[in-house]
């Protein structure tokens, strides 16, 4: 019996070996690196080499120069995260209770875009928001653009790409949530005199919020740390974090600014992911 | 299938007498090409316990469905205290209902899943209203659970309770107590009928339980295929059904065929593959022609070749013993008659009469005013085999 248990454990720990070789070798070591590479003295460069200094100023230096961009992340990921819950939400909604035989089929529809490379799919989006383009031009026509005002390249563009490319993520576990609700239990709450839209804040929003939880994070901790949308579709003026970062790393070669923004910015969401699940009650929820 | 049987006991459509309980008026729901329910008249006395009674997709559920406001009706009305509520929506109707699964709010605990259909409507004093309601229901202990926690029959009273703290003018009960074990359901069927006559508002319950309906119902409406086929007191159903359905699906009973010999006043005689018996006149649902002759199998009574019976009607000779089971308060046979059909006979166990054994030759009688007679045309074994789904 107590032969059994303990083979049985064991054979726990040996499944899990091949996961913590590949996050060892592939997540802490490099995170390791990145840290180190964050304390690294300012004054090297690729040809004459770095020297680990605790040089921690490359943090508040890093701080003074960029914050700008980091504080444009969090807004602009911040509203595309938004915008992605209501579109999603009504989306997965629909999806769930109204879509009748066509669910699978809408949920390949929701899943479709990741057939083609989301470079591409960024790329399309310059072609959509063009300044000769057919949105710009219904809406020079309809006046709400001026003659000469364009959406391209203005962060507009930069947030509409991120909510176009995240929408999926929020999309998926919002209708698995949504779907898992019971429809008699709305049905009930209409019984009981809840107007549909009382029933929903009651009822549908409640159960749903496993959904809602996942959904943001998964669109928000992505979206903050993003380039490429804003590297197609925006302009020096909507450079969000992860642009500067690829750029301190790739064309400045100021590898210590670079690695201390990512690890601020790492440490910046989870902060913010561990205050927003613990007030959105996650433990509370079935 | 009859539509005779429905229009005597509810009253036809011109009937605009305000009972002040539920009216029904030729209601029907079509989902595409598939009637569920069929210009269907009622009427439900306020007050009273009356169950909705029928197989499985007879379109009970879907009548629940549309008086509480969660179907709309193809065509018809539902009345409601002489108020018309056809299309009002569900959030405004005086009705409440106790759904099949229940359909507890899993995130709120048992004291707010109570407390929801008062917070809605903001009355005063919901917190007393909402622990004398758990009182009633005797889960006081309980309050700050989830449903999750709670036993199937616990889970059944918050139900109850969280619909009757409304009080509404009517209560829905969609087979409230299909989901619990035999033991608590009996159990159950008492508090139900309990609480019923404590608050007095008019109970709907749908069930394809016979015995259920039976046990609880002042009144039962049996319904098969969309219609209503017979509506009455328990007893006078099980007594004096009106149809092979109704006959079959309540208990159980012997259909023989026969012919019609003669009309009299108080009889109507029949004459049953040659074997004469009289049926009251208040008990023969069919004129002339062929019929079928129903006798409960409790009601018949069963003997040695030429044993005097007790009963004044024909004694049925020529019968042979096939099936014994003694089930212990009775003992139920099966006797093949010379015309090759089997009948059932319970007999009970009261110690003064043998028990027969299989092979036996015997006769059959039994006392005329405990015999029906229903239309040929249906069929005999309509409702058979349907209660225990």
């Amino acid at each position: 019996m107590s032969e059994t248990v303990r083979r049985r454990g064991l054979t726990g720990y040996i499944l899990l070996i091949p996961a913590i070789i590949w996050l060892a070798l592939f997540f802490l070591v490099p995170f390791y690196s990145l840290i180190a590479t964050s304390l690294f003295n300012k004054g090297g460069s690729d040809f004459r080499g770095y020297t680990m200094v605790y040089e921690w100023s490359n943090y508040t230096d890093a701080l003074k120069n960029y914050w700008p961009q980091l504080v444009r992340s969090l807004v602009y990921g911040g509203i595309a995260t938004l915008l992605c819950l209501i579109i999603g939400y009504v989306l997965a909604y629909a999806i769930a209770f109204k879509a009748g035989p066509f669910k699978n089929l809408m949920l390949v529809l929701v899943i479709a875009p990741f057939f083609t490379s989301f470079l591409v799919r960024t790329l399309s989006w310059k072609l959509i928001l063009a300044d000769d383009g057919w949105v710009v031009n219904s809406l020079q026509f309809v006046h709400i653009l001026g003659p000469n005002g364009h959406l391209l390249y203005t962060p507009f563009a930069v947030v509409m790409g991120l909510t176009y490319n995240f929408l999926p993520f929020m999309v998926l576990p919002l209708f698995a949530s949504i779907d898992k609700i019971d429809y008699r239990l709305i049905e009930a709450a209409n019984d009981l005199y809840a107007n549909p839209i009382i029933g929903f804040w009651k009822v549908t929003w409640p159960l749903s919020l496993p959904g809602v939880i996942s959904g943001t994070l998964l669109t928000f901790i992505p979206a903050v740390g993003d380039y490429i949308n804003d590297q197609l579709l925006g302009s020096t003026r909507t450079r969000m974090i992860g642009n500067t970062i690829q750029s301190l790393f790739t064309q400045a070669n100021d590898y210590p600014a670079a690695a201390a923004l990512s690890v601020m910015l790492m440490v910046l969401i989870v902060a913010m992911v561990l205050v927003y699940v613990k007030r959105a009650g996650t433990e509370d929820l079935l | 299938m009859s539509h005779l049987a429905e229009t005597e006991t509810a009253s036809p459509s011109d009937g605009e007498t305000p009972t002040g309980g539920l009216e029904l008026r030729e209601l029907t729901k079509e989902f595409g090409a598939f009637t569920a329910v069929d210009r269907l008249d009622l009427d439900v006395p306020s007050g009273s316990f009356f169950a909705l009674l029928g197989p499985s997709g007879c379109g009970k559920t879907t009548t629940l469905r549309m008086v509480a406001g969660l179907e709309t009706p193809t065509s018809g009305t539902i009345r409601l205290g002489g108020k018309d509520i056809t299309y009002e929506k569900p959030y405004r109707r005086p009705v409440n209902t106790v759904f099949q699964n229940y359909a507890l709010f899993p995130h709120l605990d048992i004291f707010e899943n109570v407390a929801f259909g008062p917070r809605r409507r903001r009355a005063d004093g919901v917190d007393a209203e909402v622990h004398r309601m758990l009182e009633l229901v005797e889960l006081t202990s309980q309050t700050r659970k989830r449903p999750a926690q709670l036993s199937g029959g616990q889970q059944q009273r918050v139900a109850l309770a969280r619909a009757l703290i409304n009080k509404p003018e009517l209560l829905l009960l969609d087979e409230p107590l299909g989901a619990l074990d035999l033991k608590l359901r009996r159990q159950m069927q008492i508090e139900l009928k309990r609480i019923q006559t404590e608050v007095g508002i008019t109970f709907i319950h749908v069930t394809h339980d016979q015995e259920e309906a039976m046990t609880m119902a002042d009144t039962i409406a049996v319904m098969n295929a969309g219609v209503i086929e017979q509506m009455g007191a328990p007893d006078e159903l099980y007594e004096n059904p009106r149809t092979t359905f109704v006959a079959n699906f309540l208990g159980q009973s012997n259909l023989i065929e026969g012919t019609i010999a003669s009309q009299g006043a108080e009889m109507t005689t029949v004459d049953m593959h040659g074997i004469t018996v009289s049926v009251l006149r208040g008990r023969a649902h069919t004129e002339s022609g062929q019929g079928w002759v129903g006798i409960r199998p409790e009601k018949v009574l069963i003997g040695d070749v030429g044993e005097a019976l007790d009963a004044p009607g024909n004694t049925i000779p020529g019968g042979v013993v096939t099936d014994v089971s003694f089930v212990g308060v009775s003992t139920q046979y099966l006797v093949k008659m010379p015309w090759g059909q089997e009948l059932q006979v319970f007999e009970q166990n009261t110690g003064r009469r043998r028990l027969f054994r299989v092979g036996d030759q015997v006769e059959l009688s039994w006392r005329p005013e405990y015999a029906f007679l229903l239309d040929h045309e249906q069929d005999a074994s309509a409702g058979a085999q349907l209660d225990d789904e």
